[in-house]
């Protein structure tokens, strides 16, 4: 009897011991201890990554690099936002960047980066991303990482489906998600339908320089663009456009947005619209929009009010736009690296729709119509669809490829990442995600040249993947190995703001054009001090401006006197070294700024009104060397009404 | 009891005197073994024959650790060579070494008397090695504070004109 009760126990012990392991790993059946994952993401110290991955940052406003396989953050640039670790947008000099229609605006919501490309394929030159919020687009430069150019989107409500390149950046398009007045007037809400408009917009990218301009808008009827894609190899000189509310309901969306059995891709010909800009077949209406232009050279960004913009109308430039009708509010349009297959994501369906390009150009060429929508033809859908993908999953939101004749698609309601065949149509395998994916990312993968070894998932929700921090979880990411033909789940890492999207590239195509830092012989900077002699404190009125220099280890001047209280002071810090990773940083005591973070042969300016007279330090804030400590000054603040004489100095001299 | 808190008095009011006696004679500030021009530099890695401080000693014969080899020096001064070196010296080099005294680093002034003008150039072109390896220039980050040298990216063309800029400064 003993025995047996032992027996009972040991054994329960041991089923415990088991199902506890394996509660434990929560990892499917196929992964984590069936072979050796660690290693497949460990890149040794000193070692480099294989990929960049650039990850949105959702509502910080700005996007984080990643090295992939290691999910290790290499960098957050900032964009959209203030960020007082690097002084962008608290300094004189990148103020600018963050100016817009509305004037100077801190933040916004960083969605969707997208690389440059060269005939289809990512190139490394620049990395592109949308604010959602006011709309904009940015441009960052991948040799020095910073956020190169940003310009505002006219007559758009909410820059979503943006800012997906052409086969060689020939564009990036800017769709306007929310429809809004057009143009913008007091009007009643209620007479949304018909009246509102829904803006999509083609910015040139000029191929030297990185430069946007604002080429065109087509002014599309008052639906919601939600993402879009371009055409690539045969469908080169498209783009298209996922739509919702095609009800044009004006509240009460998530049931007023979702009566329509169908919503449309639309599908517009930017060629087509090149040549009717070209016969003169657009409107130029007044706009108002803010480019903002960052000068390597000068160190200074500076912005310009646009005050117009050429607009085409469908209705009046036939074969410019088309609809290809689509099952249930598709969220993501993905093209196939061929350039035939266009996927439409229905989010609330279960099935995946794929329309052929083929067909669709025979159908228009057959005029296979179903109607039209405000003078936009609708094809007939059975026409257009090349197959479908049944049952794949609840919530598809976003597909891409591998460039081995597979798609990757996300389900967020049922939170996971489907394997599927292009061609065949066929589920080929599926792995679960942590929690609640939205897109995914493939490096390459809405290219033409897809690099399909992993695939990192994006997810919305985090709950219980981390060690808690309270009500708030950074959102979580996940790398599968996609080589096999089973999906296998390597690693978990948190994310900042949120990641919407992300896109990825080889390392070897951007690292070696990375800059180490800027050559202060072409510092243009008008308030720049290339040598220690030449530094200085001038008083015009009570502007004063301190042109100060940085080396290891001291600032100079370090000691400045005759600084009266309710003076502007503009403190120009030059940074003279000349090598690789070694920024200064400057901040003074009571200065309602952030720091100064100066990359070598950069310079950069805080502002600063004294309010209280003393005696205040200044110091580097960023360790620089061993007399990192020593880096310091003071800076004498006397009554408004003193006659302290300017002085300033440095050692004995 | 009475007798205890007056001694106790006594010998507060002795002490107060003492101190103010005392700090009549107190100089402004402090001194506690302040360094002098004249010491020698710290001795952690300091050898026997290092007695002189690093940027007195003479070595002609160490060439230094870097990519210059061998340098030829002409016997007179390049003039146009040497104001290039002095333009380059005093956009990249100035903010740390004043040509003829002492300030953050070491002064230039003679410096071919003291070492080779390879040295000289290894130290401007790779100076992190170079005060890791070589025992001079570990020395001399010594005496200087830990004060780095800093690597200002100049071409071995450029570092050659700075070599002649100093040439003309005995």
């Amino acid at each position: 009897m003993k025995k047996s009760i032992k027996t009972i126990l040991c054994l329960s012990i041991g089923i415990t011991m088991f199902t506890g392991c394996k509660q434990n790993t929560q990892a499917p059946s196929n992964s984590a201890l069936a072979s050796d994952v660690a290693s497949k993401v460990y890149v040794a110290p000193g070692e480099y990554d294989e990929f960049y991955a650039f990850v949105s940052g959702g509502f910080s406003g700005q996007m984080s690099v990643y090295g992939i396989p290691s999910g290790r953050l290499l960098k957050v640039i900032p964009v959209f936002s203030q960020d007082a670790e690097k002084g962008y947008g608290y300094n004189e000099e990148t103020k600018p960047m963050l100016n817009t229609s509305f004037g100077f605006i801190p933040w916004d919501d960083a969605h969707h980066p997208e690389l440059s490309q060269t005939a289809g394929e990512t190139d490394g030159r620049w990395v592109f991303i949308n604010g959602n919020n006011t709309p904009r687009i940015a441009r960052i430069d991948l040799t020095t990482f910073e956020t190169a150019e940003i310009i505002e989107i006219p007559n758009s409500g909410g820059n979503h489906s943006s800012p997906f390149t052409t086969e060689n950046t020939e564009y990036v398009v800017a769709g306007t998600r929310f429809a809004v007045p057009y143009p913008q007037k007091d009007m009643s809400i209620k007479e949304y339908k018909g009246n509102f408009k829904g803006a999509l917009t083609f910015i040139d990218v000029e191929e030297e320089t990185g430069h946007m301009e604002v080429a065109f808008q087509v002014l599309m009827p008052g639906f919601n663009y939600d993402l879009a894609h371009s055409g690539k190899g045969k469908s080169h000189g498209w783009t298209f456009f996922t739509t919702y509310n095609t009800e044009e309901s004006n509240t009460l969306m998530e049931v007023g947005a979702s009566q329509n059995d169908k919503d449309y891709i639309a599908a517009i010909n930017w060629k087509k619209a090149e040549e009717y800009i070209e016969q003169g077949k657009f409107k130029t209406i007044p706009a108002q929009y803010a480019h903002n232009v960052y000068d390597e050279k000068t160190h200074i960004a500076t912005s310009e009010m646009k005050k117009e913009v050429r607009v085409l109308d469908p209705a009046e430039c036939p074969g410019l736009v088309y609809f290809l009708p689509t099952p249930k509010s598709p969220h993501g349009v993905d093209v196939d690296p061929t350039g035939e297959y266009i996927v439409g994501n229905g989010k609330l369906s279960a099935d995946l729709t794929v329309h052929s390009f083929s067909k669709v150009l025979a159908a228009i060429e057959n005029n296979s119509f179903d109607g039209e929508a405000y003078g936009i033809p609708i094809l007939k859908m059975d026409e257009i669809v090349a197959g479908v993908v049944e049952q794949a999953g609840l919530g598809p939101l976003h597909t891409e490829f591998d460039g081995k004749g597979n798609a990757y698609t996300t389900f967020f309601i049922s939170s996971e990442v489907v394997k599927w065949n292009v061609g065949s149509w066929e589920v080929a395998d599926r792995a679960p995600t942590y929690y609640s994916v939205g897109h995914l990312m493939i490096p390459g993968g809405d290219s033409k040249k897809p690099e399909g070894k992993y695939l990192v998932a994006l997810n919305k929700i985090t709950k219980d993947r981390y060690l808690p921090t309270g009500p708030e979880l950074n959102h979580s990411a996940q790398l599968y190995d996609i080589s096999g033909d089973k999906m296998e789940l390597l690693l978990d890492f948190p994310t900042i703001g949120e990641p919407h999207y992300a896109q990825g590239i080889s390392a070897s195509k951007v690292m070696n054009k990375s800059k180490k830092y800027y050559p202060i012989d072409e510092n243009a900077h008008p308030h720049a001090t290339k040598s220690e002699s030449d530094v200085k404190v001038v008083r015009e009125g009570n502007v004063v401006r301190i042109y100060m220099t940085a080396i290891r280890s001291h600032l100079n001047p370090d000691n400045i006197e005759g600084i009266k209280v309710g003076d502007k002071v503009y403190v120009h810090l030059t940074n003279l070294e000349q090598d690789w990773d070694v920024p200064h940083g400057f901040s003074i005591m009571g200065a309602q700024n952030a720091e100064l973070l100066v990359m070598p042969g950069q310079t950069e300016t805080l502002y600063w009104e004294p309010k209280q007279e003393g005696v205040y330090p200044f110091y580097c804030t960023d360790f620089c060397s061993a007399l990192h400590q020593e880096m310091q000054g003071y800076i004498r603040v006397s009554p408004a009404n003193a006659n302290v004489p300017l002085k300033w100095s440095m050692g004995d001299d | 009891m009475k007798h205890i808190i007056k001694i106790s008095l006594l010998a507060l009011i002795f002490l107060i005197t003492s101190c103010g006696g005392e700090s009549k004679k107190e100089k402004e500030g402090f001194s506690y073994e302040q360094k002098t021009e004249k010491k020698a530099a710290p001795q952690a890695t300091a050898k026997k024959e290092s007695k002189t401080p690093a940027s007195q000693r003479v070595d002609l014969d160490n060439k230094g650790i870097g990519p210059v080899k061998s340098v030829t020096i002409s016997e007179q001064i390049n003039t146009e060579m040497a104001s290039t070196g002095e333009a380059l010296y005093k956009q990249y080099c100035m903010a740390c070494h004043k040509p003829d005294k002492k300030f953050i680093g070491p002064a230039p002034k003679a410096i071919l008397d003291r070492r080779s003008p390879e040295w000289i150039m290894n130290m401007i072109l790779n100076p992190e090695q170079m005060v890791k390896e070589d025992p001079l220039a570990k020395d001399l980050l010594v005496e200087f504070n830990g004060s780095p040298m800093a690597n200002q990216n100049l071409t071995e063309e450029q570092a050659r004109a700075v070599l002649e800029y100093f040439r003309t400064i005995k």
